[in-house]
């Protein structure tokens, strides 16, 4: 019992400097001092020194408090005492409901997560030489705003892959496994394929393109693209697009781009400032549809397949030439992770967990798990060692020493810790006015959110975000209560 | 100065070297590799808001920031240039970095100067009711600021009705507001510093007959400079990255702090990151320099704050 009392003190206070006893939690009477009482003459002097705090608290703290309290049961006006109607109302809107459903899981999620994150660090960082730099790096988050955070991770999670860390790893990785046609880019502005055939090609299956006529061995055909921008070409290499020879027993062809800007208007014809299009997968396709060769086009857009037996062909640029690889998540978004088709409105507002709310909990780790991890780093340097070592002279595994001693006896510290992220994610602000983009914010949104929302934009509604305050307020109550205990011992 | 000095005492040598022959070699190398992810893991998103600021605004959608890494001849300080040339204009990044520090530093001083007599009087002084007092302040320690912003910008109108001036919409209205929310932590902090103080020491000067605030002055306050600078640290950064009560109380004001000029630079939408970005860094910076100036200070703010 000594060793918690110690353990939290190391935590919540901070030590007087020639090592004094601190004396958090102490009755003044403990203490030798005179327990009030006596007489008033010759300490009005040291009573005045409490005046310009009183001044400040009383009406900027303790009168409010009443005052919202008070506020909640009136209406938009302020005019007309409407009773509960406010809080009815918090319990029966499903846009308030999704902000109450937000703040159930910040802190069914975040306190837990964060005093595990932090417990971890403290312990793992015992064991490494650099745990001055670790622990510096992984504190420095704190002194950032929340909100210069929120913008930090709105880029780290961005959609687009060129500015999203994130889904450019994702990116990265998927290009391996399902690379993307090398023509995707010609669809990117919400282009069908279907759209780029403009010489002797016509939609396919599947989001291929299919050569109008058909052809058979000893003939070429000429397969005009349109829409695919000049970058692209460049990027690949392409050449002056050729007229493709004919050869016996070979189906011969060229893909081009059908576009020469001496000529805009003309339509087929191969100019002399057009580009062939390389790399274009082709496949020969038979009366029945099935595919009896595949080719690439070269350089300079022409192709050939060989060794063709007789009959009649049409040629296909194949579907992935024009298929999108991996093109984002978006984590900022307000799409459930869990299901929720079939449920009404309200059912879902309750139910579902948007992603956004993984991406800014990840934000909020990032931020707070230097504090939870220094906080338990001072609790577990000032527990007693000897108790440690007698563990493991006893035969203890270090996974057993932690798991049966280490952590029991800090518990007062994880308390702590766990208590004041509790009431931090309660009234979690910053982060959910920045990181969300306007889109998703409604369904990231919190109590504190809505507070500011309907006391300070727009039309509002004071009396209801007075309610809304009164409500973070009793939710607050329990950790007020713990505090006073603590103090008294 | 380190995170780690001040809140974890180093293992005595020996033990040190007996738990190092404890930890078999293959687990540590592990251990240091998974650390340094996790170091990497927690830097790279700040080190790209930089590089994202130092590049410009055309490569921000064209190419990821990473790509700087391979290029470093792309980086420029332009973004920086354009924003301060800018000068004084009201809502510009200056004017903003200004009203950021008019804000900080009064309220900084403020909670450091009151809380300190206040907490004098709570151990020093021989009224009755001290600890009730005391409770209070504890019991304050947690209230939602949520709870007081509607009915103090009521009252700095109302004041405004009979005074003629109104501090809603002004610095002064956010630095009262900021000051009385700091003062039940700053209060509850030097409080608990001041109890350790040896009665020995007052007691002496009370019989020389030094009054309550020569005994302040002399002896107390010199002693607290420790837990003072802590709490004046803490309070500075909360002030500093604060949003809610400047854009309650400040938001349609010509000058806002930057918290505040970020916001709104994010409601204007997309194109803009190059502000935002910039804003950011320049935002975070002077935290940085108080945080690695004062290190050991912030941190125990920070843990004796592990009730706010």
């Amino acid at each position: 019992m000594a060793v918690r009392a110690k353990t939290l003190r190391a935590v919540a206070v901070p030590s007087p400097a020639a090592g004094a006893p601190s004396a958090a939690g102490v009755p003044d009477a403990a203490l030798g001092r005179p327990a009030g009482g006596g007489r008033w003459r010759g300490h009005l002097g040291s009573l005045a020194f409490l005046v310009p705090a009183a001044i400040f608290l009383g009406f900027i703290v303790l009168y409010p408090l009443a005052a919202t309290a008070v506020r909640s049961l009136f209406d938009q006006s302020g005019a007309n005492f409407i009773g509960g109607a406010n809080y009815k109302t918090i319990f029966s809107t499903s846009d308030i409901l999704v902000s109450l459903r937000n703040n159930v899981i910040w802190v069914i999620v975040f306190p837990f997560t964060v005093t595990f994150l932090g417990l971890v660090f403290a312990v793992l960082t015992e064991r490494i030489r650099w745990s001055t730099a670790f622990k510096t790096i992984v504190f420095m988050p704190i002194v950032f705003s929340l909100t210069a955070s929120a913008l930090i991770w709105r880029a780290v999670f961005d959609l687009d892959p060129h500015v999203g860390m994130v889904n450019a790893t994702i990116q990265a990785v998927s290009n391996v496994f399902n690379p993307p046609g090398l023509y995707a880019g010609a669809l990117s502005s919400g282009r069908t394929v279907a759209s780029l055939a403009r010489t002797g090609l016509e939609a396919g299956p599947n989001n291929s393109l299919l050569s109008t006529g058909t052809v058979s061995p000893g003939q070429a055909v000429q397969l005009g693209v349109t829409g695919v921008s000049p970058d692209i070409l460049t990027m690949l290499g392409a050449q002056r697009a050729a007229i493709p020879s004919t050869a016996s027993g070979a189906v011969t062809g060229l893909v081009w781009r059908d576009f020469s800007p001496s000529h805009p208007l003309a339509k087929g014809g191969v100019f002399a400032d057009e580009d062939g299009l390389p790399g274009v997968t082709l496949s020969l396709i038979r009366a029945d549809g099935s595919s009896a060769a595949t080719t690439t086009s070269a350089g300079n857009g022409t192709f050939r397949f060989d060794n063709v037996s007789g009959g009649t062909y049409r040629v296909s640029l194949d579907s992935k030439n024009f298929q999108s690889g991996f093109t984002g998540i978006f984590f900022l978004g307000s799409q459930s992770i869990t299901p929720t088709s079939g449920l009404d409105k309200t059912a879902q507002a309750i139910l579902s967990i948007p992603l956004v709310d993984i991406a800014m909990i990840i934000a909020m780790l990032w931020i707070w798990a230097g504090f939870a991890m220094v906080a338990i780093g001072a609790g577990l340097a000032s527990l007693n060692r000897e108790v440690l070592e007698a563990a493991r002279i006893d035969g203890a595994t270090e996974w057993q020493t932690l798991r049966r001693v280490t952590v029991p006896m800090l518990s007062p510290v994880l308390v702590v810790v766990f208590v004041t992220m509790l009431i931090n994610v309660l009234k979690i602000f910053d982060i959910i006015l920045n990181m969300p983009p306007g889109s998703s914010q409604g369904a990231a949104s919190t109590l504190a959110l809505d507070m500011y929302n309907f006391g300070f934009t727009g039309t509002g509604d004071q009396g209801l975000a007075s309610a809304i305050a009164v409500i973070l307020f009793v939710l607050v109550i329990p950790a007020m209560l713990f505090n006073l205990r603590r103090i008294r011992g | 100065m380190s995170v780690a000095t001040p809140a974890v005492a180093r293992p005595a040598p020996a033990e040190r070297e007996r738990r190092r022959r404890w930890v078999p070699r293959p687990s540590r190398v592990v251990l240091n590799l998974v650390l340094l992810l996790v170091a990497i893991f927690w830097l790279v998103p700040s080190i790209g808001l930089l590089i994202v600021s130092l590049r410009p605004e055309s490569e921000f959608t064209h190419s990821g920031w990473w790509t700087a890494l391979t290029a470093p001849s792309q980086l420029t300080l332009n973004n920086y240039q354009v924003l301060f040339s800018q000068g004084l204009k009201p809502g510009g990044l200056l004017d903003s970095l200004i009203t950021s520090a008019a804000i900080t530093i009064p309220t900084t001083i403020l909670v450091t100067v009151i809380s300190s007599l206040a907490a004098y009087s709570l151990v020093f002084g021989r009224w009755r009711g001290r600890t009730a007092v005391y409770l209070l302040i504890v019991a304050l320690l947690v209230v939602p600021l949520q709870m007081a912003l509607i009915p103090v910008a009521s009252l700095y109108k109302f004041f405004g009705s009979i005074s003629g001036y109104n501090p809603f919409g002004t610095v002064p209205g956010v630095v009262i507001f900021h000051v009385a929310f700091g003062l039940p932590f700053g209060i509850f902090m030097m409080r608990n510093f001041y109890a350790g103080i040896p009665m020995d020491l007052l007691e002496a000067g009370r019989i020389d007959g030094a009054g309550e605030w020569k005994l302040f002055r002399r002896v107390v306050l010199p002693l607290g400079v420790p837990a003072a600078a802590s709490l004046a640290i803490f309070q500075f950064i909360w002030v500093w990255n604060d949003l809610l009560v400047a854009l309650v109380f400040l938001g349609g004001s010509p000058h806002a702090p930057l918290t505040v000029f970020l916001f709104d630079q994010v409601r204007e939408l997309a194109s803009n990151y190059w502000v935002i970005s910039t804003g950011a860094i320049i935002s975070i910076v002077v935290p940085l320099i108080v945080f690695f100036s004062f290190q050991r200070y912030f941190v125990r703010g920070v843990l004796a704050g592990a009730v706010k």
